[in-house]
């Protein structure tokens, strides 16, 4: 009985104190999305871009542990470059001959390495926050990739009068407006090989771009098995109703 | 009684296996010339519908369940194996998940058919509380389903849920222990729910069997709500229903593929991408959409031993409504004054299911208390009374008789002459 009590009552007080965040929010952004629609594909160039802003800023905190190097494949990288980009990093590549654990260049088999080795150790290493896992973090948020997209570009100055707690960031984004991570993106964070302006926006915008592919790798195929499949099953309704008629048209009713 | 039948299948291996085992014979007589009525609209596909949806389930279930871990350790990463390196595992696995609302839509509208049209009345009552049962064993599981990814809401999802039977005085708490097969749920509780998500769609082939073998010594209802009286009245089930139920099947087919190839995580919870934390309760705890009249209905009581009682009482009411139901006209067409009271209960029914989204607060508390009284007034005692007050219409003397002679009794929709060839 007093369970599920305190849990509803933990449930209402959550609600009452999220309230007012929700209330004075930032609006959700409205990107322009490739892989918006039903026809969307992801925009390969923007993907592999992401990619990199991944690899030299997110890296440092987040993990993406569904992911392997073999699947950036799926954002159009060839088998050298996947090959080249793996053997760049050290992972744990088990045992030696006298059996004690041994590092090595990762392969195109291995997972991404995540930043720290467990939960504990990214805890103490952020000021008692998690950075969460991104392999699925576009899918994981109420709002997805223009959420994510909010709060990678919601950082700025608390209005006057807003009490923030130490080692908290304030995002205009964020529920409660009060964030363990420090503002990763500003303009010319990365250097885009591309010669793509490395504004914040554009860094986020590919990032984010990157990420929805992690978290939904199967999409540009799904859509693209949908439409055939909605399209003969359009077909077979319009058959099955004609010969329907055709059955039907003997019988008064 | 023993003896050989007498097969009239002229094909030779057909007809030995027939004289034998006559199932030939018997799919003939059932699914062949099975004297159907005559006047079928397209509610009636809902029970195929429903069928195809149980095939669909248990065929996607099986495969995934060859990739899938049921350890909390590995059941989440397991679910995004299938999704990323089981070939076409996704779409199995969307399939299957967005199978399950498309199963409680069709089911949904299948029972309002039912209600709509008096399918509960005598000689259909036996009929009809198998359907309950299924109803009841398709909740079951498609709430362990639901606990299988291990995910936020797969974890407090089940920790709500199995907590309700707390409520119960002495052997609640024992009943949640043994739910759970721990003190908490756990890694124990995911294998039991695993074993029995695979187990009941098993016993739900078996009831829904049951459910047509009682709904073809009966026969069907019918729109009109009046018996068979002639074999004017009736069609061979074959080829007339096999086809219209075909033409469903594919309309039917459309709306799911385009919630799995196009929208498929519109009928999810952003929540269970997040794996399973036992330490961290999401913001706000609400089941799957099919679920949500009834979650209203625990939330709008303020005693939970009531609440639950009551979201229990909601379905358990659904036996004994042959009895309730004090009218002998099945057909809400010529009852004038049910014919808007369906609509005002299943009004109720949205209200709930619109509350069940929300935190019970303000609004929304006094909402689903309104609509919660309704929904038990509509069983309990505006049908006892109204089926001695109510006016029914004259009844059409059969079948083939409103569609030859112009329709009798209540009004309906469109012209009230037939013309046979517009209306096909």
């Amino acid at each position: 009985m007093g369970k599920l009590r305190s849990l509803l009552a933990g449930v209402f007080a959550a609600g009452l104190l999220a309230a007012p965040a929700i209330a004075q929010e930032d609006e959700m952004p409205n990107e322009k999305w490739s892989f918006n629609g039903v026809f969307g594909t992801f925009d390969l160039a923007a993907a592999q871009r992401g990619y990199q802003v991944y690899a030299n800023v997110c890296a440092n905190c987040h993990s993406m542990q569904m992911l392997h190097y073999r699947d950036l494949s799926g954002i159009g990288l060839d088998a050298a470059e996947i090959k080249a980009i793996a053997a760049g990093i050290t992972v744990p590549s088990g045992l030696d001959d006298q059996g004690n654990p041994k590092e090595g260049p990762a392969t195109p088999a291995n997972q991404f390495k995540s930043p720290f080795a467990n939960e504990a150790a990214a805890r103490a290493a952020n000021n008692g926050a998690l950075p969460p896992d991104l392999s699925l973090i576009v899918d994981a948020r109420e709002g997805g990739a223009n959420y994510i997209y909010g709060i990678l570009t919601g950082f700025g100055q608390p209005p006057s009068g807003f009490k923030m707690q130490d080692g908290m960031y304030y995002n205009r984004m964020f529920p409660g407006h009060q964030i363990g991570m420090p503002q990763p993106l500003q303009d010319g964070t990365v250097e885009y090989v591309d010669g793509t302006p490395n504004t914040m926006n554009q860094e986020a915008h590919d990032v984010v771009t990157f990420l929805a592919w992690a978290a939904d790798p199967e999409t540009v195929e799904r859509k693209q098995i949908g439409v055939r499949v909605v399209l003969f099953l359009m077909f077979m309704t319009g058959l099955t109703y004609a010969v329907k008629r055709k059955v039907w048209s003997n019988v008064p009713h | 009684m023993a003896g050989l039948t007498k097969s009239e299948f002229a094909n030779p291996v057909i007809n030995w296996i027939d004289t034998r085992l006559p199932i030939f014979t018997m799919l003939q007589k059932e699914y062949g010339v099975f004297p159907t009525p005559k006047n079928f609209n397209y509610f009636w596909n809902f029970g195929a519908l429903a069928m195809v949806c149980l095939a669909i389930m248990i065929i996607t279930g099986i495969f995934l369940a060859m990739n899938y871990q049921p350890n909390t350790e590995l059941a989440f990463n397991s679910i995004q194996h299938i999704m990323r390196d089981v070939n076409y595992g996704w779409l199995l696995r969307y399939v299957h998940q967005n199978g399950a609302s498309m199963f409680f839509i069709v089911t949904y509208i299948h029972i309002f058919r039912g209600l709509y049209y008096g399918s509960y009345k005598t000689p259909r009552e036996l009929l009809w509380m198998l359907g309950v049962v299924i109803l009841l064993v398709m909740m079951a599981t498609a709430f362990m389903g639901y606990v299988l990814p291990w995910g936020q809401m797969s974890y407090w999802g089940a920790t709500v849920i199995t907590n309700l039977f707390s409520a119960f005085p002495v052997v609640g708490p024992k009943i949640v222990t043994l739910l759970w097969g721990g003190f908490s749920v756990d890694n124990p509780t995911l294998n039991r729910f695993f074993a029995l998500h695979y187990l009941l769609p098993f016993v739900l082939v078996g009831v829904v069997f049951l459910h047509i073998a009682a709904l073809h010594i009966t026969g069907s209802n019918n729109p009109l709500g009046i018996d068979v009286k002639s074999p004017q009245d009736t069609l061979p089930f074959h080829p007339y229903y096999t086809i219209k139920d075909s033409v469903g099947i594919c309309v039917f087919l459309i709306v799911w593929a385009i919630f799995v190839f196009f929208v498929p995580h519109t009928l999810g919870d952003p929540n269970n991408f997040i794996p399973a934390n036992p330490l961290q309760t999401p913001a706000d705890i609400v089941p799957e959409w099919y679920f949500l009249p009834y979650y209203a209905i625990l939330r709008s009581v303020p005693n939970k031993l009531l609440g639950v009682c009551m979201m229990f009482g909601s379905l358990i009411v659904l036996f004994v409504l042959p009895w309730l139901d004090t009218s002998r006209v099945r057909s809400a067409r010529f009852r004038p004054i049910y014919r808007q009271l369906i609509w005002v209960w299943v009004l109720s029914f949205v209200v709930l299911g619109y509350c069940g989204m929300h935190k019970p607060e303000g609004i929304y508390v006094v909402l689903s208390r309104v609509a919660t009284l309704y929904y038990f007034l509509h069983f309990l005692v505006i049908l006892p009374i109204l089926g001695k007050l109510e006016r029914p219409l004259p009844l059409p003397e059969s079948i083939s008789q409103p569609v030859l002679r112009g329709r009798g009794g209540g009004p309906l929709p469109g012209s009230a002459t037939a013309k046979p060839m517009e209306k096909a």
